[in-house]
């Protein structure tokens, strides 16, 4: 089969790969229909995450049709099946799991050791995210194998097209997760960091929660335009405006009740000698993230309130502003998303047309255009804010599956 | 050598002890053993996988065995590798499950033997012990092992530097995944 694969940094690579088995009896096999780049592909794509091996197939976010079931998963999926795959992989049966705490699955993570050694406790598998979390061939690829299918996989029973439910794998329960946590009351401004993918579902979910108010911060103008005209945002262009000053005079002195930090470790700003500090540190692998706006978040959330990271960190952060959290009551939340909790809610908030996540895709290319895709995104070219890939939108010719 | 290691399983004790004591089941999990046979109700057989494709066996005794908390069992005398090992079961608070708590102890002896045995665990006998655990929690509390393109035979700590490509394999090795 194609599969988009991990060659070193900036560099992937679409290769012919032996077509995936079943492993274990509650695999499955997806013909894969749809599947995304996501932001935080780009970490791998820019060297910042650890454990990466060259060919390694990327992608954690895509959807398609059951072509094979293990003996263990065949009571809940059959051949035929339409599927959309959560990203983190969880066995259901866990306490994590039973929890609905599923990207902290205390199963899945055959390297367990390893993420035991960098975080203390292992995370569950990912697709497609580094060894770190379990080194699984991800879905930018025509097939995938899907481990425990019969707890992840959600069947799409409907006429839905894959665009409209196959951000439910990932950015749509990421953005709502984030929301989620800022325990949104009436009344509640919130902000926004990032107006990428994940910022764009944050801010249609914390209006869907009730949030009063919703402001967006990034510098990509066409990006603040979609949270502006798509999700219904005010916004503020760090360039040109001080952050923490804007939100107070936009909320009266009082700060916002809450701040979601959707950019995570790879952070651009304005203030020039932190960002030299940081970029130097991480450069020389001594601060493996670039914290500024999780710094930012702490300082402008008003006294008492909530920050929820759902932007993705990786390691080790410096001139943390551990004083201001604790002196003013801040509450920080976070995780990786629980994908497994959100979707069925989310798909029903589709069905019924309360959300409807399309609004953000730019750019659709066939699977064999990854490398094209990968770097149109990370330059932010022809106003690029959401690539989808299509495998099979060219002609195998080897005769596989 | 001694080697110790816990944790925690969603499960009532009794159906961990029961899949326990069954000692033949016990190289799916303890990935340095190669076959456990029962003899008698008491004693078994043990083959340890030592390096260069070589074996070390013993014969083995239970010495302590009160159902669903604790099994204690130890080489018979005359074993050329002395070694006895422990596993206490106890309920985890608040419906947590069960707690499991192992100990192995292995009494190395002089010579090419005892430099076998002392390579069975490697450098981190606690860390081996502990991806044993692992791999018996998957089991009981999925049944299977997790297995990726990058660790097919699951966890496996002495792998993590010395990973496949996360690709899947032309032809999965049923051996190496044993």
């Amino acid at each position: 089969m194609r599969a988009n694969c991990w060659m070193g940094t900036n560099q992937v690579e679409v290769q012919d790969v032996p077509d995936p088995k079943i492993l274990n009896p509650r695999d499955a096999i997806v013909r894969i229909t749809s599947t995304a780049i996501c932001g935080s592909d780009l970490h791998l794509y820019d060297g910042y995450i650890p454990t990466m091996e060259r060919g390694d197939i990327l992608g954690h976010e895509f959807m398609g049709e059951v072509v094979e079931v293990g003996s263990g998963a065949a009571s809940k999926l059959s051949v035929g099946d339409r599927v959309v795959v959560p990203f983190p992989i969880a066995c259901g049966a866990c306490l994590a799991c039973q929890r609905g705490q599923y990207s902290v699955c205390e199963n899945t993570n055959p390297n367990a050791p390893l993420a035991e050694k960098m975080f203390g406790f292992p995370t569950a598998g990912i697709f497609g995210y580094s060894h770190l979390t379990g080194g699984y061939a991800g879905g930018q690829a025509e097939y995938a194998r899907v481990p425990f299918a019969d707890v992840g996989p959600l069947k799409i029973e409907n006429d839905l097209s894959d665009e409209q439910v196959l951000f439910l794998s990932d950015i749509l329960p990421t953005g709502y997760m984030g929301a989620e946590m800022c325990d949104i009351k009436p009344g509640d401004v919130v902000a926004v960091w990032g107006a990428g993918p994940v910022g764009q579902f944050a801010i249609a979910s914390a209006y869907l929660l009730g949030a009063e108010r919703v402001i967006a911060i990034d510098h990509v103008e066409y990006r603040l335009a979609m949270a502006r005209d798509k999700a219904g945002a005010e916004t503020i262009n760090f360039e040109d405006t001080d952050v923490n000053q804007a939100l107070k005079e936009m909320t009266g002195g009082r700060g916002p009740d809450a701040c979601i930090d959707a950019v995570g470790m790879e952070a651009q700003h304005g203030s020039g000698v932190i960002e030299a500090y940081d970029r130097v540190k991480q450069a020389v692998r001594s601060e493996t993230d670039r914290p500024h706006v999780l710094r930012q978040a702490i300082t402008s959330c008003r006294n008492g309130g909530v920050v929820s990271v759902i932007g993705v960190y990786g390691g080790f952060v410096d001139k943390f502003p551990m004083g201001s959290l604790m002196n003013r009551s801040i509450t920080i939340r976070s995780g990786q998303c629980h994908v497994h909790k959100y979707m069925r809610p989310l798909l029903e908030h589709i069905e019924a047309g309360r959300l409807d996540p399309t609004f953000i895709i730019t750019h659709r290319l066939p699977l064999d255009q990854a490398p094209n895709g990968y770097e149109t995104f990370k330059h932010k070219e022809e106003e690029c804010v959401k690539v989808v890939l299509k495998p099979g939108s060219t002609a195998s010719t080897d005769g596989s599956r | 050598m001694d080697a110790t290691a816990s944790t925690t399983i969603n499960a009532p004790a009794h159906t961990i002890y029961e899949t326990w004591c069954r000692f033949d089941q016990l190289p799916q999990f303890m990935y340095h053993l190669e076959t456990v046979t029962p003899l008698d109700d008491r004693r078994s057989h043990w083959v340890a996988k030592a390096p260069a494709g070589t074996t070390v066996e013993w014969n083995a005794e239970i010495v302590d065995e009160v159902p669903d908390t604790r099994l204690a069992w130890r080489s018979v005398e005359g074993s050329e590798i002395s070694n006895a090992g422990e596993v206490r079961f106890e309920p985890a608070p608040g419906d947590r499950g069960t707690e499991i708590h192992v100990a192995l102890s292995y009494t190395a002896p002089a010579g090419a033997l005892g430099t076998a045995v002392a390579k069975l665990f490697g450098e981190e006998p606690n860390q081996q012990l502990r991806d044993d655990l692992r791999r018996f929690k998957q089991l009981i509390e999925t049944g299977e092992i997790a297995r990726s393109d990058g660790s097919p035979a699951g966890t496996r700590a002495r792998n993590k530097t010395d990973q496949e490509a996360a690709q899947p394999a032309e032809n999965v090795d049923q051996e190496a995944m044993a």
